[in-house]
């Protein structure tokens, strides 16, 4: 069946036909090479804006809610509304054990402190934290280390603090680690030094203590001041936050219909309308790509009907001489195919110098628009066959054009 | 070889029809070789399709070599125009991109031969047509006769049964024709069944029969004497 694929002679006859509408053939073939051309440059440069906001996020739980106290809407179970709710230790041990799906519940604490180093001082955000922290909020650390274990079981005064802390209270170039710092008159080790995220949800926090020191410090008892929740990957974080906030209600006599008592935010949702947005771009550059490559392929199927028409005599003779109307047909849809799939290849090959050439202007360093800009072999795999099937589907009109008039009409015309 | 009875053929003409064949008997049989000679309207080219199987009749019966030819499929209709006929063309019909070896290897193409045997047999016959030094050329750079040669060439390599010819000569001049008309007689002598259309006088000739048609009919049909072409020459 496929057997004259293999056949110099077919590939004489498109070449000849070829040669003979070179011009006409080239331009054509623009089309289809610019069609091509527009789907892996707008894909591969939204897969490159996809990978950056991924590099974003990448040090970020993306499925994480946070869940903080404020006052009761609805008076319940003898409380008058506006009381002050307030979350414990025990609240988030209990949204741990109790939330199905969920991986990780990080209590913190916050408040705000005077950090005093030799004659420097600023009013910065101090964390109390657990290391669990740099599992949901990966901490890019310069120098040093987190707060671990021994931390909060010794209560020790340690303090990982952020590169701005350092520019503001320590000298260009100077060891930080094991320096003291001030924190509201007490004496901390420096013990890190981190990176300060472009994404943070929550209060910006330049200084993190270990939790247990917090505790004591600010006398802050079993109270926590917000709790980060993370679920596993199969779960619903949406899900997670109502269970948790149902559950959090239960346990400090909240109405359960009051939404005010409990805040929330949710990161899942929030990262969720970006990627969104992402897999929205992607749709449309499909959309722009496909619809450019039936234009295309549309002035392919033109072109060849053109030629069709002057090759009547040809064709008629050729039948005269015993070539049966499939053969004809076949002929020219094999020609449709072939100049699709060579300005189609053409099209990958200088869509992907495109990608090439963005990756070298925005996809260098840290700061990178466009990251790993790229189209994956399935969709370059995909095009083709597309291009295949529509290069076929688009020769049959000028093939049955062809064996349409009789050989003895055909042959006539002058 | 060849029986038609009582052939009829129309074509349509707005809303009247034009009836071009009317009831034409004809037998041809094995080694012969007809002119026939009409004016322009008479219904020879149309008879010339039949045969060739490039048209259908309206009624009437067409047997070429025992075979009924009735409601071909066009794909059958191409099988037997490439195992039974061979054309040849007034305005030579050569395909222009393709060299003359090329030309005469295209119906071997359709017979499902291998490349190198059609080459072989392209240039067996080429050489028969005396063209062996031109099988290189495109038609553009051959002469009238030439070009015809080539075709005649190409209409043999198929080895047909049966070869049609409409006005051969019809765009030659007068030395020319000769040479194809000598040529084709030649061929004739070696057996071939040849029908030719034509209107000229001293071509239909050097034919050995000649029918005349007018109107769609056969008003004569009579041996002749066959005239030598090599006399002219």
């Amino acid at each position: 069946m496929f057997r004259f694929l293999f056949d110099r002679d077919t590939w004489q006859e498109v070449f000849d036909s070829f040669n003979k509408n070179k011009l006409r053939s080239i331009l054509t073939m623009v089309g289809v090479w610019w069609g091509i051309l527009l789907l892996i440059g707008l894909l591969g440069s939204a897969r490159g804006l996809e990978n950056s906001f991924n590099r974003l996020f990448g040090d970020f739980a993306t499925n994480s809610v946070f869940i903080w106290a404020q006052n009761t809407s609805i008076p319940f179970k003898g409380f008058q509304e506006g009381k002050r709710v307030r979350l414990s230790l025990t609240d988030a041990k209990k949204v741990e054990e109790n939330v199905e799906g969920v991986e990780f519940v990080v209590p913190r604490n916050q408040n705000q402190a005077t950090v005093v180093r030799n004659f420097l001082s600023g009013s910065f955000a101090v964390g109390g934290d657990y290391p669990l922290l740099d599992k949901v909020e990966k901490k890019k650390l310069i120098h040093g280390r987190f707060i671990n274990q021994n931390d909060i079981d010794d209560r020790k005064k340690v303090v990982v603090i952020s590169e701005d802390i350092y520019k503001q209270l320590f000298k260009k170039d100077e060891e930080a680690i094991d320096q003291y710092i001030q924190i509201n008159s007490i004496n901390f080790k420096v013990i890190g030094l981190f990176e300060v995220s472009n994404i943070t949800m929550g209060p910006r926090i330049d200084l993190h203590i270990p939790f247990t020191t917090f505790q004591q410090v600010y006398n802050a008892g079993d109270q926590i001041g917000w709790m980060m929740i993370t679920g596993k990957l199969e779960y619903d974080i949406v899900q997670i936050e109502e269970d948790a906030k149902l559950l959090l209600k239960n346990l400090n006599s909240i109405h359960p219909d009051d939404n005010r008592a409990l805040g929330s935010a949710n990161a899942g949702q929030e990262i969720g309308r970006v990627t969104g947005f992402l897999t929205g771009m992607q749709f449309l550059t499909w959309f722009v790509g496909v619809a450019t490559l039936f234009a295309g392929v549309f002035a392919i199927g033109n072109i060849l009907l053109i030629t069709v028409r002057e090759r009547t005599k040809e064709i008629g003779l050729r039948r005269a001489l015993g070539a049966t109307p499939f053969e004809i047909k076949r002929q020219i849809v094999v020609e449709a195919v072939f100049l699709t799939l060579v300005a189609g290849l053409l099209g990958i090959i200088s869509g992907g110098w495109i990608l090439i050439g963005l990756d070298a202007a925005f996809g260098q360093g840290d700061e990178a628009v466009i990251v790993n800009a790229s189209v994956s072999i399935a969709v370059v795999f995909i095009a083709l066959t597309l291009l295949i099937i529509l290069g076929t589907l688009i020769g049959l009109i000028p093939a049955f054009k062809a064996t349409s008039v009789k050989p003895i009409e055909a042959l006539r015309e002058e | 070889m060849l029986q038609i009875k009582k052939l009829h053929k129309s074509y349509p003409i707005g809303n009247s029809s034009l009836h071009v064949l009317k009831g034409i008997d004809l037998s041809v049989e094995q080694g012969e070789m007809v002119a026939i000679m009409g004016s322009s309207g008479s219904g020879k080219s149309t008879l010339l399709n039949i045969i060739g199987m490039l048209d259908e009749a309206d009624s009437g019966e067409y047997i070429l070599d025992g075979l009924l030819i009735k409601n071909l499929t066009e794909k059958k209709a191409a099988v037997y125009r490439n195992k039974f006929l061979g054309f040849i063309f007034q305005s030579f019909n050569l395909i222009n991109y393709k060299n003359a070896l090329e030309n005469v290897a295209l119906p071997l193409y359709y017979q499902g031969l291998k490349r190198k045997e059609r080459q072989e047999l392209a240039m067996f016959h080429l050489e028969k047509v005396g063209l062996t030094n031109w099988a290189h050329h495109l038609p553009k750079e051959l002469s009238g006769g030439q070009k015809q040669r080539v075709a005649i060439a190409r209409a043999l390599a198929a080895n047909p049964k049966l070869l049609l010819a409409d006005e051969p000569t019809g765009a030659l001049d007068t030395t020319t024709s000769n040479e194809i008309m000598e040529f084709i007689q030649q061929l004739n002598d070696e057996g071939k069944t040849i029908l030719m259309v034509t209107h000229e006088e001293d071509i239909a000739n050097m034919c050995k029969r000649i029918v005349h048609l007018r109107d769609g009919v056969i008003i004569e049909d009579k041996k002749i004497k066959q005239v030598r072409a090599g006399h002219y020459v």
